[in-house]
């Protein structure tokens, strides 16, 4: 827990972590394989395939059967990876998901890179922003929202270690750094990037960036914004939630997804459960997705720092009536 | 051995598989019944078909050790069928006959459709079109650690319909898995109707091999075909093999044979008792 994340200049997509931490577990972890619906070279799945070709199976554009084979594999002591893009593998194959790998809570990692409006240009049928919703609801399944490159590295390798089925969120753009190297890394513990006591600004994936500019538009004015990371949705973080209601007394999530059973919506079932506060929640407002650059996107569709910053005040004033 | 006892002794051991394939019908239609839902006439057609695998030395198993590494694999994609595999598993003593009696009741490990955790079952099935992915990925795993054992896989003739069932059936044959047995029931009907008139799949045999399976069509209910076509796949290299058995929905039951209203319906005690007799008296396998 560091105290405010300095934010590096350098940027790098969650995609590359992701494929250097598979390079990673074929080194280290044998019985990992990788399986590819023909996005090898976007997803960087082909990064395992150059060094370890005869664990990488390349099944074609077939996120179904991909997904049985991947069950096939962990039914027989394999830690296989499933890569495609995060709205192909989640929402095509997502009753394979369910009844091949989560009802048998089977050992299945399953890496969905494009994720986002931050895709930009290839428009909305590629941008996916419903894989949160529909990954969290299967049952065992964890859910993980790197926000940076470093910490989709981390969250690779971690995967692995979780007996289990894991989603990975990643994106395609390069992405402002926001993490340490030495930050801890806990599946299901969020981690506190910068300490408030007037409003708690919770984000996953590259909204922490924005979060973290956002609490800095805020510090100017004199509020002071607590920010944290989720990069767990699933299972989440329910003390980091509950402390800041407490705390703060007002809560705004962030995410690069819809706000229609996402992100905010695990923070907000648990804000209304165990400490009701007023509550705002950043995210795509039930609208489809479009061509354009990422930044023109982020702006038009309300995902900036200063809609965050905006939304923070909101629920200040409510907080205060 | 010469070609004379060597048909004595298939004739002596088809006379026993004959018998226990009575046996099976008869626990499948009772506990079907006992449960009061259930699917008999898609479970009535596969029983030539487990038998041979279970009892006519396909299938490399040990049900005293159910999880052995070099087991084969037997993977019941259309798990509708399951109260034939699960009659099959207790009288090869997997687990005690009485549970059978458990089908569909809370707390039993006999669910409706196959779920992991009974001896036996490698894995849920039930939701058509997945099986064949999942032991294909079972297969590639053994030929990565140069593991001996086969995977055999059941299918049905209206989950082909599922377009999943023909992802799996280009990877498998891409990948040149020949330690891979597909068995495609084909009972001709479906829930609704029969195959033909729901969405006609023929020429099936045609289909798989031109997607680069080798393919064996039998009749599903002759035993000395199924054992011919099982060891004729043992012995196929560089191709996946489909053996289309040519089945009868509901077989042994006058009243259920090809008719969708036998799917998923369990008889009622008069009902029973009637079939229960007609399977006494038949005469099915040769």
């Amino acid at each position: 827990m560091g105290g405010v994340s300095t934010v590096q200049s350098d940027k790098k997509a969650t995609r590359d972590g992701f494929g250097e931490g598979l390079v990673e577990l074929g080194r280290t972890r044998p019985e990992v394989v990788v399986l590819s619906g023909d996005l090898g070279d976007s997803t960087r799945a082909i990064w395992f395939q150059k060094e370890f070709p005869n664990r990488f199976f390349e099944v074609g554009i077939a996120e179904q059967d991909m997904i049985g084979m991947a069950a096939g594999f962990a039914l027989s002591g394999k830690i296989p990876f499933a890569c495609s893009f995060g709205v192909f593998v989640t929402g095509r194959a997502w009753e394979q998901i369910r009844t091949s790998v989560c009802n048998m809570n089977l050992n299945v990692k399953i890496g969905g890179s494009h994720c986002g409006i931050s895709v930009g240009a290839d428009g909305t049928t590629n941008e996916a922003m419903e894989d949160i919703s529909i990954m969290r609801s299967q049952v065992h399944m964890t859910v993980l929202v790197p926000s940076d490159a470093i910490e989709a590295k981390r969250a690779t390798l971690a995967a692995a270690d979780i007996s289990g089925p894991v989603y990975i969120r990643l994106g395609r753009n390069p992405a402002p750094i926001v993490t340490k190297k030495e930050d801890p890394f806990t599946v299901g513990k969020a981690n506190l990037i910068r300490q408030g006591k007037d409003v708690s600004l919770f984000a996953c994936g590259l909204m922490v960036y924005e979060a973290i500019q956002a609490s800095e538009l805020l510090a100017k004015e004199g509020i002071q914004a607590r920010v944290v990371n989720m990069h767990t949705v699933k299972p989440v973080d329910r003390e980091a939630i509950i402390s800041a209601c407490r705390d703060t007394g007002a809560i705004v999530t962030a995410e690069e997804h819809t706000v229609v059973g996402g992100f905010g919506s695990a923070v907000a079932e648990v804000v209304v459960e165990e400490f009701p506060v007023p509550m705002a929640r950043i995210g795509i407002q039930d609208r489809i997705g479009e061509s354009g650059e990422p930044d023109e996107l982020f702006r038009a569709f309300h995902l900036t720092a200063s809609d965050i910053a905006q939304a923070a005040r909101s629920v200040i004033r409510k907080k205060k009536k | 051995m010469s070609g004379l006892l060597m048909a004595e002794e298939i004739e002596s051991k088809i006379v026993a598989l004959k018998q226990e394939a009575k046996e099976v019908r008869k626990d499948d239609l009772t506990m079907i019944a006992k449960a009061l839902s259930g699917h008999p006439g898609g479970s009535l057609s596969l029983v030539e078909i487990l038998v041979s695998l279970f009892y006519g030395g396909v299938l490399r198993h040990d049900p005293k050790n159910p999880s052995f590494p070099d087991r084969d694999r037997l993977i019941l994609s259309k798990g509708h069928g399951c109260p034939a595999l699960y009659v099959m598993l207790a009288h090869r003593g997997y687990f005690p006959r009485e549970a059978l009696w458990t089908l569909r009741k809370l707390g039993s490990p006999l669910q409706g459709h196959p779920h992991r955790g009974l001896p036996g079952i490698e894995s849920s099935s039930g939701s058509l079109g997945q099986g064949l992915s999942i032991a294909t990925g079972i297969a590639l795993a053994a030929r990565l650690d140069q593991k001996s054992y086969r995977t055999y896989c059941i299918l049905g003739d209206g989950e082909m319909d599922e377009g999943q069932i023909w992802e799996s059936a280009m990877t498998a044959a891409h990948y040149s898995v020949d330690s891979l047995c597909a068995i495609l029931d084909a009972n001709g009907v479906q829930q609704n109707g029969p195959v033909k008139t729901i969405k006609n799949l023929e020429p099936i045999p045609d289909k798989w091999r031109s997607f680069g399976w080798h393919t064996i069509e039998v009749n599903g209910h002759r035993f000395a075909e199924l054992l011919t076509a099982f060891e004729e796949a043992k012995n196929t290299k560089g191709k996946p093999t489909m053996i289309v058995a040519r089945t009868v929905k509901g077989k042994g039951v006058s009243f259920m044979e090809g008719q969708s209203v036998w799917h998923g319906k369990a008889p009622n005690p008069e009902q029973l008792e009637q079939a229960l007799k007609e399977i006494e008296a038949g005469d099915i396998g040769s």
